[in-house]
């Protein structure tokens, strides 16, 4: 397999990066490139630009940011999974992210790349919903903070704009009790469903075409999920059930 | 950018993937190359010293790091690495389509616990798929390997 042709831009900062995403069209954002080199591979996805942004320096901070955890766009998900910080202030993002695909996966795999991704079955999104965390997007034109609960659009679309890329994703410091839990086929694989608890707040995924926030009386309400070789509709909402009743039991 | 602590050119074409670049144009036809979207693990090199997939990046991506693949474990005619070494006493492979990556991602395993639980190993091999063993004598190489470097 060979991604389609594309022309390749390496920024080395920041400003060079969003003033090329603001002046090429149909360009792409590639952090981690484990889920778009994928993409790429069976080409779903023809960009006509690839801007990497792997050669920019200094955007790779973990830290703590207004009682927080902020991790900047080439924050990779392993650095995530060994930060001491995380494990203190927000256990449950240092929780799920061990959830995210394998440790190989995760020493590219960034934090940022798969909110901005918007997969509905995967982890991130979910834990930033639950815990009403926010992205800071940058483009040539300034930044502005894109709440969790405004950035999931649709299945892989989020509000971000073309000229948009995320630079910094912040979580609030997880509230006990928290739990993440997730039913998928084989370790590793995304997740039939799952469920993510921060306190009183629920925040589902894997069963509408983005993460959703739900009330754990009634948590599968107005669901409708979809159903294919690995799971009917009602499995998911079974397991959304059985996964809600765990994660309040604690 | 290097690969087994050699230095070779620049890869021509950006759409190249990393893997191929390893196979087709430096001929270290040692990494293997299976489902090419990440999932069975047997495109595993090291950079910089951690396993990734080389299938999920572009060569060009590569330009001013140090890789290692398999082939850069062990000179020819040298002593196996442990990690080979154990995989080559346990059993741990059958047909030998995976046993590239698995290698690479042990290596990448101990180099993070050098005493790894038995969750850490299921965790450490859990990326890559082997059709043949049943992962039995793989766990199994695990523990060896963790006995030969020490």
């Amino acid at each position: 397999m060979k991604p389609p042709p594309f022309e390749y831009h390496a920024p080395t900062t920041l400003d060079e990066a969003c003033s090329l995403l603001a002046s090429l069209e149909e360009a792409k954002v590639l952090a981690g490139g484990q889920s778009l080199i994928p993409l790429l591979n069976f080409r779903l996805a023809r960009p006509r630009h690839l801007l990497d942004i792997n050669r920019v320096a200094g955007l790779d901070r973990i830290y703590e940011r207004d009682g927080g955890i902020a991790v900047e766009a080439l924050g990779r998900q392993a650095a995530v999974e060994d930060s001491d910080l995380v494990a203190r202030v927000c256990p449950l993002l240092g929780e799920a992210v061990r959830l995210v695909a394998h440790r190989v996966i995760r020493n590219r795999g960034t934090v940022c790349g798969s909110l901005a991704h918007a997969d509905p079955a995967s982890e991130l999104p979910a834990v930033l919903l639950a815990l009403g965390g926010h992205v800071i997007a940058q483009s040539a034109r300034g930044k502005r903070t894109i709440a969790a609960d405004q950035l999931f659009r649709g299945v892989f679309e989020t509000a971000l704009e073309t000229d948009e890329m995320v630079v910094e994703a912040w979580f609030p410091a997880s509230p006990q009790p928290f739990a993440i839990l997730e039913e998928s086929r084989r370790h590793g694989d995304f997740a039939l469903a799952g469920v993510v608890r921060a306190d009183t707040r629920l925040a589902l995924f894997g069963v509408g075409s983005t993460p959703v926030l739900a009330d754990r009386s009634d948590a599968t309400r107005g669901l409708q999920p979809s159903g294919d070789l690995e799971a009917t509709p009602d499995f998911r909402l079974h397991l959304v059930r059985v996964l809600t009743e765990k994660a309040f039991a604690a | 950018m290097k690969v087994n602590e050699v230095e070779y050119p620049a890869p021509a074409d950006a759409r190249r993937l990393l893997s191929d670049h390893l196979r087709h144009d430096l001929g270290l036809t040692g990494t293997h190359v299976g489902c090419e979207h990440g999932v069975c693990g047997c495109c595993t090199v090291l950079l910089d010293g951690n396993p990734v997939r080389s299938c999920l990046m572009l060569a060009v991506q590569a330009e001013g790091h140090e890789l290692t693949t398999v082939e850069g474990l062990a000179r020819s005619g040298a002593p196996l690495h442990p990690v080979q070494q154990a995989f080559h006493e346990t059993h741990g492979l059958q047909c030998g389509f995976c046993t590239p990556g698995f290698v690479m991602s042990v290596v990448g395993l101990l180099a993070q616990h050098p005493q790894p639980t038995a969750q850490q190993i299921e965790e450490g091999i859990a990326g890559n798929l082997c059709r043949c063993t049943g992962y039995a004598s793989i766990r199994r190489a695990v523990t060896r390997a963790v006995e030969l470097s020490k």
